[in-house]
């Protein structure tokens, strides 16, 4: 009985170790967003071609990425080929300009071409925060009855696209 | 003479520059100033983890701590202001956790494993007297 009692340090050892070890190579920035399973918030705000104020009921019916970007955002202009190419297969992409200003939008989409099924001006980032954005690029996959299935946060790119894809629906 | 004032006058400039940093808020009331300060504290910064809304520079920290100054100076009380927050950041904004199922073990495991803890030493205590009785 005494011995057994011995062992007990060296098994809490191998016990600890085996959490820490499955904890490894996780990403510890990763957070996760309070929004999924829940229907894109109200809001209405102006969009950056027709100057329109659009609500909820103007968002595409399908699914659809959500994509919060800005011309001051390096990691944004990575990301555009990408929202190119997938526009360009098919995939509804609504842009929303994240504190950003309208005029370097415009020239943004005019020189790098446009994506974006519907671009909305979120000028002050009040929808971002509805929506518990952290920053730019940021990405919801929204299915076809409006709520919200899986956030990205970062750029989207040919390696992450496939597993995004698979929660759009 | 001059150079001196000029002088005194570049450090007072330089001395200027951490006041411009922080936003420039009136508040209605200390009571609300306060009630600011607490909650900027307690609530977690989203996008640099390990700091709170107050300490972070990070431009979704300013515009959150506009936004708790706007609901405070809105007469919303701290719980909706958290609430708020919840809602949209999730439970890992909060650098007090709620007491729900979920976080249980997190408040109460300890107490749990002290009561072991202390259900041992008194076995362990009874045994050996027991054994010592036997003894003598």
């Amino acid at each position: 009985m005494r011995k057994i009692v011995l062992f007990f340090p060296l098994l809490m050892m191998l016990v600890l170790g085996g959490v820490f070890y499955l904890q490894l190579g996780k990403d510890a920035q990763y957070m996760p967003s309070a929004l999924v399973g829940k229907a894109v918030p109200d809001f209405s705000l102006l969009s950056l071609q027709d100057d329109r104020v659009v609500t909820k009921h103007d968002l595409p019916s399908g699914p659809y990425l959500l994509n919060f970007w800005g011309t001051w955002c390096p990691a944004c202009h990575v990301e555009h080929p990408f929202l190119m190419e997938l526009a360009a297969s098919g995939v509804t992409v609504v842009g929303v300009d994240y504190k950003d200003q309208k005029a370097q939008a415009e020239q943004w989409l005019q020189e790098k071409g446009n994506p974006y099924a519907l671009v909305l001006m979120d000028e002050m980032g009040f929808f971002g925060v509805d929506l518990g954005v952290t920053g730019a690029p940021e990405t919801f996959v929204v299915s076809r009855d409006g709520i919200v299935q899986y956030r990205h946060q970062g750029v989207i790119n040919a390696q992450n696209w496939p597993e995004i894809r698979g929660y759009m629906k | 003479m001059t150079i001196v004032k000029c002088v005194v006058l570049f450090v007072a400039w330089l001395c200027a520059f951490p006041l411009l940093a922080e936003e420039q808020m009136t508040f209605s009331s200390p009571l609300n100033k306060a009630r600011y300060q607490s909650l900027v504290e307690e609530l977690r910064c989203p996008k640099c983890q390990n700091q709170n809304l107050a300490d972070s520079g990070a431009g979704i920290a300013v515009d959150l701590r506009e936004l708790v100054y706007r609901m405070i100076e809105q007469g919303k009380t701290d719980q909706e202001v958290v609430d708020y927050m919840v809602a949209r950041y999730g439970t890992f904004v909060l650098y007090r956790p709620q007491h729900s199922t979920g976080t249980f073990l997190l408040w109460y495991g300890p107490f749990i494993l002290l009561g072991l803890g202390a259900c041992a030493f008194t076995l362990v205590i009874m045994m050996n007297r027991k054994r010592r009785g036997r003894a003598s």
